[in-house]
């Protein structure tokens, strides 16, 4: 149990970073009524934990235990999606072919389902990266991707994206 | 042409992560490296790309409430320390004031810095905005920190934090006053490749308050913190990953 104290500091450290804890979840677990019990149950756990909380990247601790508790999430529910994991490439999923996204009039809908088809450790570091801002020893703490290897995960998660929307145009040319 | 750097070296540069002189030692070698500037261009523009579509997913204001109301929740049924019980019970109105500071430090640290940094972001990327036409970008331009810095001395009644960061790819160029809010409030202004950043600063009105908030809006990127002494504010059109580079230098 927090003391009184302890509260107020979690509500000036962690809960500013809920905005953060939610795009995060958003993009792991592609939808919303998921990723919002989702972050619910990990600010529960952070608040549980805050007393091991000793300073520092608040905004990194938190999103650190989103993680965890959404992989543990998919892990339980959507155990399929997980496997995918060294496979792209095979596993593209059906929303996310080429002529799906050729379709798509709308150009935030199109990026949208590309990066839903990357595996969720090539999302990850995108969306830290590009959406959240996130630097590299941030995206390490994170993830927990040993901070040498963020670099080549982050250009990998690049390429693929560059091309899934590339396939996409040049379907779309057709 | 296979260049190895152009799969890896160049994401850390574009980044910003790699030290001054792997930075400096790059910058020579795209200068040569058609497949490098390709794929650098190429990163740039996804950034962009996905930057612009706003593809962000903010906590919904249903989502906030859920967990405001579990937190209570959780801690109400927790179990006080005896002493507090104790005293809550034999000073009753201690008890009540204490859970009214307590509702009230909810509402301010939690819902205070939302609405206020709301109407804040607004005037700063208004004034952002103008301090981009020309003439309006600075009142003293220098990249020298210690002639930036005494410049404002008697213009305000605080002394902004000045730094320059030209090692770290944010050189300072110069500052000005403006007014946000009604009050006059220093802003520095930085530059990043190509881009200008305005750094504003201006005293804490609440002195409890530690926070932090960023966003984007009309394709402006902000963040604005507070720290007990001073709030700050970077508004740029510059990533925001670049933004969030130099809050980090300058919260060091």
């Amino acid at each position: 149990m927090l003391e009184p104290q302890d509260r107020i500091r979690f509500e000036q450290l962690v809960l500013p970073h809920l905005d953060s804890a939610a795009n995060l979840a958003r993009w792991l677990l592609r939808n919303r009524a998921d990723s919002d019990d989702v972050v619910q149950e990990a600010m529960l756990r952070a608040y549980r934990f805050f007393e091991r909380f000793h300073g520092g990247d608040a905004r990194a601790w938190l999103l650190q235990i989103v993680r965890n508790t959404c992989y543990t999430w998919l892990e339980k529910n959507r155990p399929s999606e997980m496997m995918t994991e060294f496979d792209e490439e095979v596993h593209q999923l059906p929303s996310a072919t080429p002529e799906t996204l050729a379709a798509q009039a709308d150009e935030r809908q199109r990026l949208m389902l590309a990066l839903e088809s990357l595996s969720p450790r090539s999302r990850e570091v995108l969306v830290l990266r590009e959406l959240e801002g996130c630097s590299y020893k941030q995206i390490g703490e994170i993830t927990g991707i040993p901070i040498g290897t963020v670099m080549s995960t982050l250009s990998r998660a690049r390429e693929r994206l560059q091309r899934t929307l590339t396939s996409a145009a040049v379907k779309e040319a057709w | 042409m296979n260049c190895e750097l152009a799969q890896t070296t160049v994401h850390g540069y574009f980044d910003g992560e790699l030290d001054a002189v792997r930075s400096a030692e790059f910058e020579r070698h795209l200068e040569r490296c058609p497949e490098c500037q390709t794929a650098l261009e190429g990163i740039e523009s996804l950034r962009t790309l996905l930057q612009q579509s706003n593809l962000y997913e903010q906590a919904s204001p249903h989502l906030r409430e859920r967990i405001r109301e579990q937190l209570a929740e959780t801690s109400s049924a927790g179990r006080l320390p005896p002493v507090y019980s104790r005293r809550w019970f034999l000073v009753p109105t201690f008890g009540v004031l204490a859970a009214a500071a307590a509702v009230l430090a909810v509402v301010f640290f939690v819902l205070q810095p939302h609405t206020h940094a709301a109407r804040i972001t607004a005037e700063l990327i208004d004034a952002h905005v103008r301090s981009l036409q020309p003439g309006h970008l600075t009142d003293v331009q220098s990249t020298d920190q210690h002639t930036v810095k005494p410049w404002f001395d008697g213009k305000l009644d605080f002394i902004p934090p000045v730094s320059d960061y030209s090692e770290q790819g944010f050189p300072l160029v110069g500052g000005r006053l403006d007014v946000v809010d009604g009050h006059s409030v220093a802003a520095l202004v930085y530059s990043r490749r190509r881009h200008f950043i305005n750094l504003f600063v201006w005293p804490s009105r609440n002195k409890e308050t530690i926070f932090e908030t960023s966003g984007s809006r009309q394709g402006y990127n902000w963040i604005m913190w507070g720290s007990p002494d001073m709030e700050f504010c970077l508004v740029s059109d510059a990533a925001s990953g670049d933004l969030r580079g130099l809050k980090d230098l300058i919260t060091r």
